[in-house]
């Protein structure tokens, strides 16, 4: 009977469950690690050097990057603070929004929080989605981004890419060009495989950056549960003794 | 030592003299008679209570580095994430807490139709229940819009312009809500002086006047029946036993799982998945940038659908006011059931097999329809939707017919263990 039920509900509910935008690639998966210290300093360095520039990162402290990351603060201060002098400050861009806005079409975000809108696959994919067009202003598109303003501000690590087309018949019977997948065109100063590690250590900084107490929570929960565990059981013996009498 | 307790004695009686000390605590506690026959439902009274005076703790300290002004409450939030010491903790305990506070409540209420807890003489318990689930509702829509991202502001919008579907006041009143033609700083303050301010202490309120009535009827337990009718020689309920300290500790025990899971979700997933915290609102509210898709959190979902599953127009008012009527009977309909109820049993024990059919129909349709409300629509998902929202309706509407018809079992004198 509760099989059958169950059975039913999954057959009513599965045909529902497919909410997929279509045409949109699969994304690919960043494999973000925060226990890795020095990946992560590698972001922070990749961050200040090719984000921040344009990107501001409002809510984080310089100060607080350097306790995390275990960044001597000097050292913070020397390599990575290029809009301050003051190690308690956040992360600000020297770039006016409004001059932003008219060399972009929409200031460019602000990226403290980014990890968590976006998410890091998504980020990880859009780094990688890059690809030459000329019918764009800045000469690149996005496969994960059709008509981002952004330019490909990493392409010299990169290189540039090139789309692949193959036929596609859509459901009307006609005939379209879609993007298989994409080709080296020119070389970049990477290979594709330490790219792709610089990416993760990118990505990985940015969900670093959007929740700083993440490299704390799990190590506080796991004590907060030690410690409930234990108030169980006694609280549960408790409850035994005095319930004992209760027939 | 004795010299002590003595001293406390002594303190004690001098407050009774004064106040009525001794005589609230046996009142509510020491001799309230509950009935011993509690199960796992019976949990969820004491774990809202828990959530509440969670969610007031927090709610308190978040005050104390919130900023409710437009230009400054999404970086007041992330300055607590990040600047105030503890505060990622204070705020998970907040925003995971409010989540936490629908599904005891949900669960409450699900045991009350288990056990027919809202049956004579419970009707006024029920009504004054269902008044705090509908603050408990706007106090979670005031306060989803105070972190102001995307999802904070986009909800409000939507939410409140279906007040603009009445007819004649309809405008009216939406613009009455927000303060403003759009919603905007004057409604962010205005939300956040009701969800710290007026909701609570309604809240509050609520709370002390649903404890009070349940100790003038008494619970009700698992078997439906009423521990009142045999009593001993001294008055007291031969099923009963007191709330302290047998229930006190057996919730304790219950409290302290509760805690757990919810320190699960806290610490391992706050976001639960985007159920709790949804990705789109860690972006800043933008006017100008509607987001492509709106949903409420999962707890208001079920009546979010019924509202999308009106597509008709029809005697003379068109779809999407009878979308705001349908979802407003959804919610009012619970106040009636007490009426609705025909059986001559309460539990679900002693009830025959269409009541326990109707029961887990409603069910599956509820969590069918909060399961839609979170997903963009389609043709067929809106035609599931609207069997979803004639079953629900037709739960409460033949509810008169079907508990009469019922073949019901015979009730035990005493309570079963």
């Amino acid at each position: 009977m509760h099989r059958l039920l169950l059975a039913a509900i999954i057959g009513v509910l599965a045909p529902l469950s497919f909410a997929n935008t279509p045409g949109a690639p699969e994304l690919l998966n960043a494999n973000v690690d925060l226990s890795d210290q020095a990946g992560l300093q590698n972001g922070a360095k990749l961050f200040v050097n090719y984000c921040v520039s344009c990107h501001s990162a409002s809510f984080m402290r310089y100060n607080r990057i350097a306790a995390d990351l275990g960044i001597p603060e000097d050292k913070v201060a020397q390599s990575m603070m290029f809009t301050t002098d003051k190690i308690g400050d956040t992360m600000t861009v020297a770039m006016k929004r409004e001059d932003a806005e008219t060399w972009f079409g929409i200031p460019p975000p602000d990226l403290s929080v980014i990890a968590r809108a976006r998410g890091a696959d998504w980020i990880y994919s859009f780094l990688q989605g890059f690809y030459i067009d000329e019918s764009r202003p800045t000469g690149m598109n996005n496969l994960y981004l059709p008509g981002a303003a952004m330019p490909h501000v990493l392409w010299e690590l990169q290189g540039l890419k090139q789309p692949v087309f193959h036929t596609q018949t859509d459901e009307l019977g006609k005939d379209r060009q879609v993007i298989s997948h994409l080709e080296q065109a020119t070389p970049g100063l990477l290979t594709e495989v330490d790219y792709k590690k610089n990416l993760r250590d990118l990505v990985s900084f940015l969900v670093y950056l959007g929740e700083p107490a993440k490299l704390v929570r799990y190590r506080v929960g796991v004590w907060v549960l030690l410690f409930l565990s234990v108030l169980l059981v006694a609280v549960y013996l408790l409850k035994r003794e005095y319930w004992k009498d209760v027939h | 030592m004795n010299a002590i307790i003595r001293q406390l004695t002594g303190l004690r009686d001098w407050v009774d003299e004064r106040f009525p000390l001794t005589k609230w605590w046996n009142d509510h506690l020491g001799q309230y008679y509950a009935p011993k026959n509690f199960n796992f439902w019976y949990f969820f009274g004491a774990l809202s209570l828990v959530v509440f005076g969670l969610q007031i703790v927090t709610g308190i300290w978040l005050v104390m580095s919130y900023k409710p002004d437009a230009d400054m409450a999404f970086a007041s939030v992330e300055y607590i994430m990040r600047d105030v010491d503890w505060g990622w903790l204070i705020r998970y305990l907040h925003s995971t807490g409010a989540s936490a506070f629908f599904i005891v409540i949900y669960l409450h209420m699900f045991r009350a139709l288990l056990y027919g807890s809202y049956r004579k003489p419970r009707e006024l318990l029920w009504i004054l229940g269902m008044l705090l689930y509908l603050s408990l509702m706007a106090e979670a829509f005031t306060g989803y819009l105070l972190p102001w991202g995307q999802m904070s502001f986009w909800g409000a919008q939507v939410i409140i312009s279906l007040f603009g579907a009445i007819p004649f006041v309809g405008e009216g009143l939406s613009t009455l809500i927000r303060g403003d033609y759009v919603v905007s700083d004057i409604t962010l303050n205005r939300f956040f002086s009701l969800h710290v301010v007026a909701l609570p202490l309604a809240l509050v309120g609520l709370v002390f006047f649903h404890i009070i009535a349940l100790h003038e009827v008494g619970s009700n337990n698992p078997d439906g029946i009423e521990i009142k009718k045999h009593k001993d020689a001294n008055g007291k309920p031969l099923d009963g036993i007191p709330f302290h300290p047998y229930y006190t500790l057996k919730d304790s025990v219950g409290i302290v799982v509760f805690l757990m899971l919810f320190s699960v979700a806290v610490f391992f997933a706050p976001e639960m998945g985007g159920y709790f915290l949804e990705a789109n609102n860690f972006i800043p509210a933008d006017s100008m940038k509607t987001p492509e898709h709106i949903a409420p959190v999962w707890y208001f979902t079920p009546f979010y659908s019924i509202l999308r599953a009106n597509t008709v127009n029809f005697l003379w008012l068109d779809a999407k006011l009878w979308g705001v009527i349908f979802m407003g009977m959804g919610v009012m309909i619970l106040f009636l059931l007490p009426w609705l109820d025909r059986s001559p049993v309460k539990s679900i024990r002693y009830r025959g097999v269409l009541y326990k059919s109707a029961l887990g129909i409603f069910v599956v349709s509820f969590l069918i329809l909060g399961y839609l409300g979170v997903l963009p629509v389609t043709e067929m998902r809106t035609a599931v939707a609207q069997i979803c929202t004639v079953l629900y309706f037709l739960f409460f509407l033949l509810m008169p017919i079907y508990t009469k018809l019922d073949k019901t079992k015979p009730v035990p004198d005493r309570v079963t263990m």
